[in-house]
């Protein structure tokens, strides 16, 4: 059994009058322990892949499966639960709380999960120190190079621990330099069993990855796939 | 962190919005303290002007024949005798469950007499109760001390050439005017007032009372359960209670009232409004910040409970700058528009609460609304980047 199995992903979307198909066909088994990344044109469908396999878009037809559970067969509420406890987002352009500071950031998840000020403090601390933010966690993020926001980001990801990491052009907003150390972070991480899933426009990134797939139109391209 | 520190960062955050959010409320709650502190003023004003002014409960034999009318009340005891007052239903009165709420108990007993020719109404009273109670008396020459010594209305002055000083002779008694009153415009103008032993003296009525008049603090007891109170201990007596006295202020201020209710019920109905708007567009600003609480896993309810929060916070300091804005403008504008004289500074705690709840309450609900539109954001729509 895979960490996530996508069953004949369908996605379209009404464009005015015309139906739009984003995703076609999809079916994709991603194992514990992979660094897939996903590549293709813009328009491919790779940010529709990620936010469906994140619980946020339901599919038009097909389904995804992870650890063994039907995540869009859940009620809303569930699926919220689901993505606190299974899923690390690291979005476009860090999309940190610009009211909050660092480890304030850090902390967001874990606000709702009923731990204590001190267990939350010392676990963003942990984080913090892993991605070289110690002693940045009480600026706010407006004060941090993008190198740093991204770091923020990934920290927040990281903080409850999930399963999965999906990170959507991690390195969209970040020079070459910085974007080769958050690549490097990704692999340790991923060499020490966490699974992610990465939609990238680098072809450099994808050598930091255990797989690359290739989206055209909105299927895969078994031809432009990489293992 | 909890939840409650991502709303008041966020209110940190929006201090601009968040003032004139806290504005539109506190004008709302200061409107209400103000009306209710100026009504409450108003209030205190007229039971005290009640309590001052004359007697508010009157004490009458039981008869059914009224032959004579007195301060607008008709009662009996003089044409037909039913002489069922005594004096020994004064210290009855004093003896009722509330009688720390009575202030003066004026007995009188009332007869004609015959005097330089004239048939003259003669009124028995004992002078200190009868000048607690009618302050608003002004006599020429003095009060009587003496048993023979009287006072003499102004009509009866003028009718009978007289003035302080001189000698008036009753049922061929002698009696010296040791004051007369001026006009009052009322039946005191016609009457002779004498000390109340000698009136039964020379109307040949010992001990016999016409009427009592009581005036009692009805600020802090309903006057109604003193008259239920007096008509318990004096079964023989008819009790009562003079409500016409500052009637019609009473019925000005429960317009005023009236009106205030309206007013306040409009300003905080826009300042809600505020509130609403203010809040929507928050929502509406903040769509990408609710798609990464979504995102990451925030329930529903967690949005909604932000949005409260940051909701209930601005309401409770409108509610508290709000009464303080209220209980100080009362106090300023107060004796401008009422006339009455601004009180001491009296925190009331049901006031306060109930400022804040009532602001904490409007706050939530104008906010309802928008909590609900942000909890129902879908993610992606709000995460554009996505």
């Amino acid at each position: 059994m895979s960490l996530i199995e996508i069953r004949e992903l369908r996605k379209s979307y009404e464009s005015g009058e015309e139906r739009v198909l984003a995703l076609a066909d999809v079916d994709l088994h991603i194992e514990q322990g992979e660094f897939v990344s996903v590549m293709g044109p813009s328009g491919s469908g790779k940010s529709t892949l990620l936010t469906i396999v994140g619980g946020l878009n339901h599919p038009s037809h097909g389904d995804v499966v992870v650890d063994d559970i039907s995540i869009y067969e859940l009620p809303l509420e569930k699926l919220a639960d689901f993505r606190r406890e299974y899923l690390g987002f690291i979005f476009q352009s860090f999309q940190l709380i610009s009211y909050l500071t660092v480890i304030e950031n850090v902390m967001l998840p874990l606000s709702i999960t009923g731990r204590s000020n001190h267990e939350q403090t010392k676990m963003a601390k942990e984080i913090l120190e892993r991605v070289g933010l110690r002693e940045k966690a009480r600026r706010l993020p407006d004060q941090l190079s993008g190198g740093e926001q991204e770091r923020v980001a990934i920290a927040r990801a990281l903080v409850n621990s999930p399963p999965i990491l999906l990170a959507d052009e991690p390195t969209g907003n970040l020079d070459s330099k910085t974007s080769r150390e958050v690549m490097e972070l990704f692999r340790t991480l991923n060499e020490e069993g966490q699974t992610i899933v990465m939609v990238t426009h680098n072809p450099e990134n994808m050598s930091f990855s255990t797989r690359g797939i290739f989206l055209r139109d909105g299927r895969l391209d078994e031809n432009g796939s990489r293992s | 962190m909890k939840l409650k520190d991502i709303s008041i960062n966020n209110l940190r955050r929006r201090k601009g919005k968040v003032f004139f959010l806290i504005l539109g409320l506190t004008i709302g709650i200061t409107t209400v303290v103000t009306l209710i502190s100026i009504t409450r003023m108003m209030n205190e004003d007229i039971s005290k002007k009640l309590d001052e002014f004359g007697a508010n409960i009157l004490i009458i034999p039981r008869s059914d024949d009224l032959s004579l009318s007195y301060g607008g009340m008709s009662f009996g005891g003089v044409a037909i005798d039913t002489q069922t007052l005594k004096d020994s239903d004064i210290p009855k009165i004093r003896q009722i469950e509330v009688r720390e709420n009575i202030s003066t108990v004026s007995p009188k007993l009332i007869g004609v007499i015959g005097t330089e020719g004239k048939k003259v109404p003669l009124m028995g009273v004992h002078f200190d109760e009868e000048l607690k109670l009618k302050k608003w008396w002004k006599i020429h020459g003095n009060t009587p001390k003496a048993r023979e010594e009287v006072l003499v209305g102004n009509e009866v002055a003028i009718q009978l050439f007289k003035s302080a000083g001189d000698v008036l002779s009753i049922n061929g008694r002698p009696v010296r005017i040791a004051g007369v009153l001026d006009e009052t415009g009322s039946q005191d103008d016609f009457l002779i007032f004498g000390d109340l032993a000698f009136v039964q003296e020379v109307t040949k009525k010992p001990k016999a009372l016409s009427m009592i008049e009581v005036s009692a603090f009805c600020n802090t007891c309903p006057i109604e359960e003193i008259v239920r109170q007096i008509s318990k201990q004096l079964p023989h007596a008819k009790v009562t209670a003079i409500k016409q006295t500052l009637q019609t202020k009473m019925e000005a201020l429960d317009h005023f009232k009236k009106f205030s209710i309206g007013i306040s019920v409009i300003v905080l109905l826009i300042g809600s409004l505020i509130v609403f708007t203010n809040m929507m567009a928050s929502v509406n600003e903040r769509k990408r910040e609710i798609g990464i609480f979504r995102a990451i896993g925030f329930r529903k309810s967690h949005v909604v409970r932000i949005i409260f929060l940051e909701a209930l916070i601005v309401g409770l300091i409108a509610g508290v700058v709000g009464y303080l804005l209220g209980l100080g403008i009362s106090q300023i504008i107060g004796p401008i528009l009422t006339g009455v004289k601004g009180g001491k500074w009296v925190v009331d705690p049901l006031l306060i609460f109930g400022a804040i709840f009532l602001s904490g309450l409007l706050g939530i609900l104008s906010s309802a609304y928008p909590a609900l539109h942000a909890s129902k954001m879908d993610p992606t729509v709000a995460l554009r980047s996505l």
